[in-house]
Formats: C-alpha cells, sequence, structure tokens
C-alpha cells in the first residue's frame, strides 16, 4: 500500500460524484469537445484559421494566457491574508489555492501551445534537446517560472493530500518553506508575463514601467473572486468551514486592489491624454476608437464599468457583507479585469501596427472554439481535483485502516 | 556577435566535428519518442525522428549540416520538378552590409516589391508574403505614420501630393527581434544580416511583436509557391522554401549578396533608389552616399541602430 493505492483512490473519487457533478463533468466534456474540432481545423488549415494577422500577431489565446498567469499568481497568494488574520482552515485555503493555480496554469501552458505555430518543436525552449536563450528573451523565462511554480503547487498539494489519505499530517520542514518560497514564485510568474510585452519598445502602449504593478494589482482581483464563490460553493456541499469573516476580508482586500489598479489605469489614461503625442493613439483605439474603427470601444467601457461598480461594492461594508451584492461584484470583477488584462491589453499594443496600419481583429469562430476547449479543460482539472482533496481534507476519504483524525493536527 | 552564433562553415572540417554524434542511447530514447509521436499524429516516423534529433543550426558539424542541406535539395527537386541547391553561405570576412533608400527617387511603383517575391519564393496567396511594404506619405506631413498607407492604386505613380518610403528589414545592429527569440532560431550574423533558422522556429511570434519595423512575416499558412516560379538557386537561411507556421523576412538576399551580386531589389529599381554595398569599404557606393548625402535612420528614438540608411539625394 504506497502511493500507487492512492493514485488509484484518487482515480475511483474522480468518477464519484452526485448527479450535479456528473452533469456538469458532462458539460465540460462537450466544451473540450468543441476545442478539439476548433484545433483540427486550425491544425490543418495553419493559424489562418484565426483572425490574427501580420498586423495584429498576437490576440485572443495571448489575451487568456495573461489573464490566467493573474489567476494562477493571485490563487495562491490568498495564502497571505489567510496567514496574517489566522483563519481556522489554513490548510483548505492553501489546498484549494493551489489546486486553482494548477489548473489555471495548465490553462496558460494550453493558450501558449495552440498559438504556436509550430507545436511540434516545442522542445527547442527546453535546457537539453533545445537552446532556451537565456537570460535574454522573456520568453524563456517566463516558460521556465512557470513550469517551476506549476511543479512546486503539484509537490506541495500532492504532499499534503497524500499524508491526509493515509491519516497522517503534512511534513512542516518540506511544506512550510515551499510555500512560502511560492508566494514570492507566484508575484514572479506575473512580473515576468508583464515584462513580456513591458520590454518591446516596438509598442509604446506596452512599454511602460507601470505594466508589472498594474498586473500584480488586477491579478489580486480576479484570482480571489473565483476563490470567494467556490468556498461559498465548498461550504454549502461539504463539511469544509469557511468563516464569513474570512471571506469579507477577502472582499475588502479585493477593493484595496481595485483602487490601486484603477489608480494606475488613471495615471496611465492622464499621461496619454495629457501630453499628446504620437503614443497617444493606442490609448485612443482601446477607449475612443479612431475613425471608424471602434471595435474594442465598447469593451473597455463595459469593463471599466464592472470594475468600478465591483469597486463600490467591495467598499461599503454593507453591501461587501450581502451574500448577494458580494457575488455579484464577483462576477462583475472577473469579466472587468478579463476584458481589461486580456483583449484590453494585448490589442491595442498593436493596434495601429508599428507602420501604422489599422487592421481590426475579432477573434474567428476558430479561436472561440478552441478558448472554449481550453476553459473546459481547466475546468474540469479542477472540478476533478476539487472532488478528490475535499473528502481526503474532510477525512471521508482514507486509505484503508488509515485513522479518520489526523494525529496533531491543529493548527 | 560570438562565434557560437555563426552558421559552421562548411569547408573547414575541423571545426565543430563530430560535436553532433549522439550517443547510442540518445538515438534509440528519441527514436522511440519519434516513434510514439508518429504513431499519435500521422506522421512518417522518419521525418518525426529526424526533427527530434535536430541541434540547432551552431551545434551541427560541417559534415552534418552538409548531409542536411543534400536531404533538401533531393526532396525539393523532386518536389518542384527542377535542380534546387540549397547552399550555405557564410559571411563574408570583412563584409559588413549597408543599404541606402534615396526617398527623393523613389516614385512608389512597388517593383522592388514583385522581384523580391520572386527572387526569395515568398508564398505567392492565400495568405501573400511581402518582404517589402512600400508606405505613401503626405508631402504635407512628412515622414509620419499616421498620415501613411501600404494600400495605394492609383493609374500612375507618382501621385501628386504623396512621395513614397519602402520600409523591410532594417537589419538593426541592435536587432529587439533577436533578443526576445524564447528559441535562438534568430541571430544577426558578422555581415550584418540578421537571419532565421526557419527548421528552428516555433513560431511564437514574439519576434514578429518586437520588431519595430513590421519586417518580420509569419506564414499564417502553408505557403503557396508554384512550382514554375519557384527560384531554384537558394540558400539555407535566405529564400529556400519555408514551412508552415515560421517567421520570415529581408535578408538582403543573402543568397546573391554573399556571392558579391546586388540583391534583388537594388538590381530591379528603375529609378536607381536603392543603394548597397559594404560598410568597411570606404570606396563602397553605400560608403559614397553616406560621405555626400545626410542620410537618417528610420525611429531612430528606439536606439536599434539600422544598417539600412535613408536619404534625400536632391
Amino acid at each position: 500500500m504506497g502511493f500507487g493505492e492512492f493514485l488509484q483512490g484518487a482515480g475511483r473519487q474522480v468518477v464519484t460524484g452526485g448527479k450535479a457533478y456528473k452533469a456538469w463533468v458532462a458539460v465540460l466534456v462537450a466544451m473540450i469537445g468543441i476545442g478539439l474540432v476548433g484545433y483540427s481545423r486550425q491544425w490543418n488549415q495553419g493559424l489562418l484559421a484565426t483572425n490574427m494577422r501580420d498586423q495584429v500577431t498576437w490576440a485572443f489565446y495571448i489575451g487568456n494566457f495573461t489573464f490566467l498567469v493573474g489567476v494562477a499568481a493571485a490563487a495562491v497568494l490568498l495564502v497571505v491574508p489567510a496567514y496574517v488574520y489566522h483563519w481556522k482552515p489554513i490548510k483548505e485555503v492553501v489546498v484549494l489555492g493551489e489546486l486553482l493555480a494548477i489548473s489555471a496554469l495548465i490553462m496558460c501552458m494550453m493558450f501558449i501551445l495552440v498559438d504556436m505555430g509550430r507545436p511540434d518543436r516545442l522542445t527547442h525552449i527546453m535546457p537539453g534537446p533545445g537552446s532556451p536563450n537565456w537570460p535574454q528573451s522573456m520568453l524563456s523565462w517566463d516558460a521556465m517560472v512557470l513550469n517551476i511554480y506549476l511543479i512546486l503547487n503539484l509537490v506541495v498539494v500532492v504532499h499534503i493530500l497524500y499524508r491526509a489519505y493515509r491519516g497522517r499530517d503534512y511534513a512542516k520542514a518540506f511544506v512550510v518553506p515551499l510555500v512560502l518560497f511560492s508566494i514570492p514564485a507566484a508575484v514572479g510568474i506575473h512580473t515576468v508575463t508583464a515584462f513580456l510585452y513591458a520590454g518591446m519598445a516596438a509598442r509604446p502602449y506596452w512599454n511602460a514601467g507601470i505594466l508589472a504593478p498594474k498586473f500584480i494589482a488586477s491579478a489580486f482581483c480576479s484570482g480571489p473572486a473565483v476563490m470567494i464563490i467556490l468556498f461559498q460553493i465548498l461550504r454549502k456541499t461539504t463539511a469544509i468551514e469557511i468563516k464569513d469573516e474570512a471571506i469579507w476580508k477577502v472582499a475588502e482586500l479585493m477593493a484595496y486592489a481595485m483602487f490601486f489598479n484603477l489608480f494606475l489605469l488613471g495615471a496611465e489614461i492622464f499621461k496619454e491624454y495629457y501630453s499628446h503625442t504620437e503614443h497617444l493613439l493606442y490609448t485612443q483605439y482601446l477607449w475612443q476608437g479612431i475613425g471608424n474603427n471602434r471595435a474594442l470601444v465598447p469593451y473597455a467601457w463595459f469593463s471599466l464599468t464592472c470594475s468600478v461598480a465591483a469597486f463600490l461594492i467591495f467598499v461599503v461594508k454593507k453591501t461587501r457583507m450581502n451574500w448577494k451584492t458580494l457575488n455579484l461584484g464577483c462576477v462583475l470583477i472577473f469579466s472587468g479585469v478579463y476584458i481589461e488584462k486580456g483583449m484590453g491589453l494585448v490589442i491595442p499594443g498593436m493596434t495601429p501596427d508599428t507602420l501604422g496600419e489599422i487592421y481590426e481583429y475579432r477573434p474567428s469562430a476558430v479561436e472561440w472554439m478552441v478558448a472554449i476547449g481550453v476553459f473546459g479543460l481547466g475546468a474540469l482539472v479542477f472540478t476533478t481535483l476539487v472532488n478528490v482533496a475535499v473528502p481526503i481534507m474532510m477525512g471521508t476519504l482514507r486509505a484503508k485502516g488509515a485513522p479518520v483524525e489526523i494525529p496533531g493536527a491543529g493548527h | 556577435m560570438s562565434d557560437r552564433n555563426r552558421l559552421p562553415v562548411i569547408q573547414d572540417e575541423t571545426a565543430g566535428c563530430g560535436a553532433d554524434s549522439p550517443s547510442r542511447r540518445d538515438f534509440l530514447r528519441t527514436a522511440a519518442a519519434g516513434a510514439v509521436i508518429a504513431a499519435v499524429s500521422g506522421c512518417k516516423p522518419d521525418a518525426v525522428v529526424e526533427e527530434l534529433q535536430r541541434r540547432h543550426l551552431t551545434e551541427l558539424s560541417p559534415a552534418r549540416l552538409q548531409e542536411m542541406l543534400g536531404k533538401l535539395e533531393k526532396k525539393w527537386s523532386a518536389q518542384y520538378g527542377k535542380a534546387v541547391t540549397v547552399g550555405a553561405r557564410p559571411p563574408m570576412p570583412g563584409v559588413n552590409f549597408g543599404y541606402g533608400l534615396d526617398l527623393s527617387r523613389c516614385i512608389g511603383c512597388r517593383r522592388c516589391v514583385y522581384a523580391c517575391v520572386k527572387e526569395n519564393n515568398q508564398s505567392r496567396k492565400n495568405p501573400q508574403i511581402q518582404w517589402i511594404r512600400v508606405l505613401q506619405m503626405d508631402k504635407e506631413h512628412g515622414v509620419a505614420l499616421n498620415h501613411a498607407t501600404p494600400y495605394y492604386d492609383p493609374e500612375k505613380v507618382p501621385e501628386p501630393g504623396h512621395f513614397y518610403m519602402p520600409v523591410q528589414c532594417q537589419q538593426c545592429r541592435h536587432p529587439p527581434c533577436t533578443k526576445v527569440c524564447p528559441v535562438k532560431a534568430t541571430w544577426k550574423d558578422p555581415d550584418g544580416i540578421v537571419v532565421i533558422d526557419y527548421d528552428w522556429c516555433i513560431g511564437c511570434r514574439c519576434c514578429t511583436a518586437a520588431c519595430p519595423y513590421g519586417a518580420r512575416k509569419f506564414n499564417w499558412a502553408e505557403p503557396n509557391l508554384p512550382a514554375a516560379e519557384m527560384n531554384p538557386v537558394t540558400d539555407y537561411l535566405g529564400n529556400r522554401p519555408r514551412p508552415m507556421g515560421v517567421v520570415e523576412k529581408c535578408t538582403f538576399c543573402l543568397q546573391r549578396s554573399r556571392s558579391g551580386r546586388y540583391p534583388a531589389c537594388v538590381e530591379i529599381c528603375p529609378v536607381g533608389a536603392r543603394k548597397f554595398g559594404n560598410l568597411l569599404d570606404p570606396e563602397s557606393e553605400i560608403r559614397q552616399v553616406m560621405e555626400r548625402k545626410r542620410v537618417f535612420i528610420f525611429k531612430e528614438e528606439l536606439a536599434t541602430e539600422p544598417q539600412f540608411y535613408y536619404f534625400y539625394a536632391t
């Protein structure tokens, strides 16, 4: 009886669940199917099946990637307030945060993979068979830190769950340093991803020092939004105890993060409009459009409205502590940041292009299908992981003969 | 540029020999992985094993490189029905190429664009790839990108009130594109030419995003190169046929220039607006232009320091 048995037990748990669970999994599998259909079309036709062209050479896929790096980073950063405010289920917060991070990272890597012209040459970026361009290329750094972060989270989660499955507490000397390391690593993955953009002098819209702090601020909004909704679902459907105060505290922190994010946005907009240089064009394309080219304008204002409304909801105590408005706020903040960090970041960076041409990009049907598939896969990974992790943490899923109560597992 | 980033010189048998002779174990492991991938993707196992065994160009021994070029020649000769040669011309010692473009002479006829397409085996349609982009600009605004368009189509050029600015790879001394490449698939050779190994590029398009001149073009689909129009005199880093999903760009026609010939665009220009030569030779055409006229570089504020100079001769 060892690790193999643990994997078997986990495997059995993956397919164990009520009707709602199975229906949800079926929906996700269908989404993955849509993605596969889309990707097979792209595989045959090349990236011509997308609406990306030489003028707008990165778009929907890379936007989703960027947004999800933020989700992956922020999920783990929740460990900080959990620790500082002495929440009772700190171990659960760590495990759930890391599961979300793992799922988000898998989606990140899938979005990079589907964006590549030659996914068959993936080995070229690996040390050993390939030739990673360190230290110059930010993308080779990004590939490295994302993989390290993924492995880090996997190791911690698997260790905690495996030990619990065997009725033993996790090894503190092993887990605590790794969790502490994962906090700067979370900031690191998002900073490197910001540098990928900020380092490009050819794209004035990205080439700003403010980009990395803005990435971190907006990540602190989108990642916890998912966690708040998840905490509430788990409280209802399982025996996990998460205090109201903990959730409200997260919402309050999100309000501060959103304030900072909006402040940075305002600072950027002031600089662009007041100095009114040739660089204003990109900001103008996002917020006002250039001539008849206004594809992004409604989304930009929708995103800003969502973000401001969510900020107000989270900053006012009464609405923060009302479950209906709180959840509305989570949806608003998630949508606001999704547009801002995805299409709102990538597309104006490339419109107009470096020779002044305006190509109005909108995702093609294939891009939508592939993205639906990737989100389906990520959600499926997350759902099944949570479905395995929760009963182990609650003591209902144990190896044969292992004690339900973990000795010495006080927090 | 360091030696590492140079194409191996074929004549020199001593350099780097055996550097890529893989051990038997390595080979077996790659072969096994190749078989699995081949089974899954439905590709030919040989091709997949070869792809996986490939090492970075600078790690290839001259013998191995020669063998690889031979295979490509055979493949393309059969595919296009003519004797295709694939060279790997090394940069010439003592040469650093410079290009001059006379904005006062250019009439915007785009003959350079099409001569380039023909010489360099670009995809002809779906999508059409062009390495030179001629921008029509307004005389009243001067060189201003927000008043420029590549889509002009009058009966006759030049049109009154306009002037023309062709843009292609500027062969920067500090190329932002090579810096961002995650796999070292693109680098600057000692003769100034920024080259791409199309068989190493992973198609991430970081370089296209980083290039301030829109010079890098991506093969969004399988390139469409009719056999009858295929130029059979090619170079591995230059105009040889490219696969789908990789980036390409102007190389100053290195298959010509490294053999002492003019790039196709220089040769075709009907008004003599294009000048080319060795920056290290004071008697060269480009140095004469720099001596007698006043040259400027495009987007000098980005400190890319192009080896491509614009000037007004009259």
